[in-house]
């Protein structure tokens, strides 16, 4: 029997349409459709297992060896620089890492700068590059409520539409990074299954270029 | 279940690994567990970043728990000696930066340091593909060539943070991160895919090594390309050629390493187990003159895998009582343990034994009450 291929996707929006684009590259999983509690899917036909588990845990199930191949945000892989390969470029899940603040925020370079984020790797890179005192303030959500009670002074948080921030009088200072969803691969599985892992990601750049060029 | 996965604990690994490399000459060098701090502040990036622990030795000198043996053994290496050949078993300690955890990690490894020429190079391989065969059933050694890189690098002329950022994409094949920066920085497209194609490239020699000759235009890279065909074919005469692949996407310290990199791989294990290379630039920045090339194997991964294979305790479990008599007892444990059979002996059953058979001892004979699969 050929070895099966662990594929760790992330749970949500997101995971779904890449799914979507596996069932399409011929890694479907008719199982997968079918709903319910079920953690693990698999195919024997397809040669493919698929579980879905909570996106920001993708890359530690991948870089681990729980799963061979993953799909993870780009802001994960930044943020958790987990050592694995970074195969494709999915272009899904467009986004981008961004600074916000209050609408008609002036930086005061004479003051440390409180920095609240989800983000904290991230956010000490970009500010460390560029030689600024910050304050790291670490919260799990609600970011944007930190610069309107005072909490800090700007944020680093994803930004995909900008209503959240518009609506709460916020608005994007400063672009980090644009994010998107990529695929990407155990180091060692990549080594023991090649050929399998080379075919899948193959077929799914083919459909992604195939997507990039309709959209245009 | 494989019993070869079985029998191999870290210490059998231990022992199997020190009687190959003594099989080649190579001596035991034993040292102790700390060392100047100093020496590691000196070599920082050779250590990739793990966190170093240290405490206050006598004369208020600062002291550091070894994270790393090679550097000890080139600060003990004799300058201009013809090749010193050491092998060594010990435990290092590191910090990891994100798991602010201190770890103990048992390290087996060998140094050759000198005149490094094919031979020595070819040697050097071999062994290490020779670890891995005594440790797993399917495994891979991965090479890949310094030399080649910066050269390809240089070529390019990627510097400074972008030359960081493009060695950061390489290790993770990310061809679309190398285009993005190669387009930022302004280089050409035919040269950021030639960048691509040698971190994307994965597989047998005689296979890479063309499509690599297609990308190579400088005189540094021919050399390094043909360094590795010589490679081959040694390896090939030691009949091991077909267990190692090219994988340009290891990239270690370009201040310390400057020849070949090994990273070895045991299907199962999800990191690499082995992990060396061609130093001399580390020899160089402490003052002695040669080359040098080594490589060490982690065995805190190798315990893991092992116990995940495990499904019993001792073959056998031989229960008695107080009526049993004990010299009776002793020579049949002998017996059974002279079959190559593991025996545990108790009075009962330990809680959640597991073992193949379960023996009791009667009258002066031995009788199975129980027997597993």
């Amino acid at each position: 029997m050929k070895p099966m291929i662990n594929i760790a996707l992330p749970k949500g929006r997101l995971g779904e349409s890449v799914y979507e684009t596996f069932e399409k590259a011929g890694y479907g999983c008719p199982a997968l459709r079918e709903g319910g509690r079920r953690l693990i899917f698999e195919s024997e036909e397809t040669c493919v297992r698929y579980f879905w588990v909570k996106p920001s845990d993708v890359a530690i199930y991948v870089e681990r060896g729980a799963a061979d191949i993953g799909v993870a945000g780009k802001d994960i892989l930044l943020e958790y620089t987990p050592d694995v390969y970074e195969l494709l470029d999915l272009g899904v899940g467009k986004c981008r890492m961004a600074v916000a603040a209050k609408n008609g925020f002036r930086y005061d370079g004479a003051k440390t700068l409180r920095v609240a984020t989800k983000f904290v790797n991230i956010a000490r890179t970009f500010y460390n590059e560029q030689s600024r005192d910050i304050d790291i303030i670490k919260l799990n959500g609600s970011i944007e409520l930190a610069p309107i009670l005072g909490l800090s002074d700007v944020i680093v948080d994803i930004v995909e539409t900008g209503t959240t921030l518009k609506e709460n009088d916020l608005s994007v200072i400063e672009t980090i990074v644009p994010i998107s969803a990529r695929l990407i691969a155990n180091k060692v599985s990549y080594k023991f299954q090649y050929d399998a892992i080379t075919k899948l990601s193959e077929k799914i750049a083919a459909l992604t270029a195939q997507r990039a060029q309709e959209t245009k | 279940m494989d019993r070869k996965y079985e029998a191999v604990g870290s210490e059998r690994a231990v022992s199997a690994l020190s009687e190959l490399y003594s099989r080649y000459g190579y001596a035991r060098f034993k040292m102790s567990k700390f060392e100047e701090y100093d020496l590691y502040a000196r070599n920082k990036n050779f250590l990739r970043g793990d966190s170093i622990i240290t405490f206050t030795g006598s004369g208020n000198r600062l002291m550091a728990l070894r994270p790393d043996v090679t550097l000890s053994i080139v600060k003990n290496a004799r300058s201009g000696a013809p090749s010193e050949k050491v092998y060594y078993t010990e435990n290092v300690y590191r910090e990891s930066k994100d798991k602010d955890e201190i770890s103990e990690i048992m390290q087996v490894g060998l140094e050759c340091i000198g005149e490094i020429d094919l031979y020595q190079t070819g040697e050097v391989i071999l062994l290490a593909v020779q670890s891995l065969a005594a440790l797993g059933e399917n495994y891979i050694l991965d090479i890949s060539h310094m030399g080649f890189l910066s050269a390809l690098l240089d070529e390019i002329g990627a510097e400074g943070d972008v030359r960081d950022a493009l060695i950061g994409c390489i290790r993770e094949k990310n061809a679309h991160g190398i285009a993005a920066i190669a387009k930022d920085a302004g280089i050409k497209g035919e040269a950021a895919s030639r960048l691509t194609t040698a971190a994307t490239i994965y597989g047998p020699f005689a296979d890479a090594i063309g499509r690599l000759r297609a990308i190579s235009v400088g005189a540094a890279e021919a050399a390094a390309l043909d360094e590795l065909e010589a490679i081959h074919t040694v390896l090939d005469a030691a009949g091991c050629a077909d267990r190692v692949n090219l994988d340009f996407s290891t990239v270690n310290d370009m201040s310390y390493y400057n020849g070949i990199i090994l990273s070895g791989f045991i299907e199962g294990i999800p990191n690499a187990v082995l992990a060396g290379g061609r130093y001399d630039n580390l020899l160089h920045k402490m003052g002695k003159t040669g080359g040098a090339v080594g490589f060490a194997v982690y065995l805190d991964l190798l315990e893991r895998y092992n116990t995940a294979e495990r499904g019993f305790d001792a073959d056998i479990l031989l229960l008695y009582d107080e009526s049993t008599d004990a010299a009776e007892l002793t020579k049949a444990v002998k017996m059974l343990s002279e079959s190559g059979k593991t025996v545990r002996v108790q009075r009962s059953i330990p809680e959640g034994f597991r073992c193949h058979q379960l023996l009791t001892m009667k009258e002066g004979g031995l009788h199975i009450l129980e027997t597993n699969d």
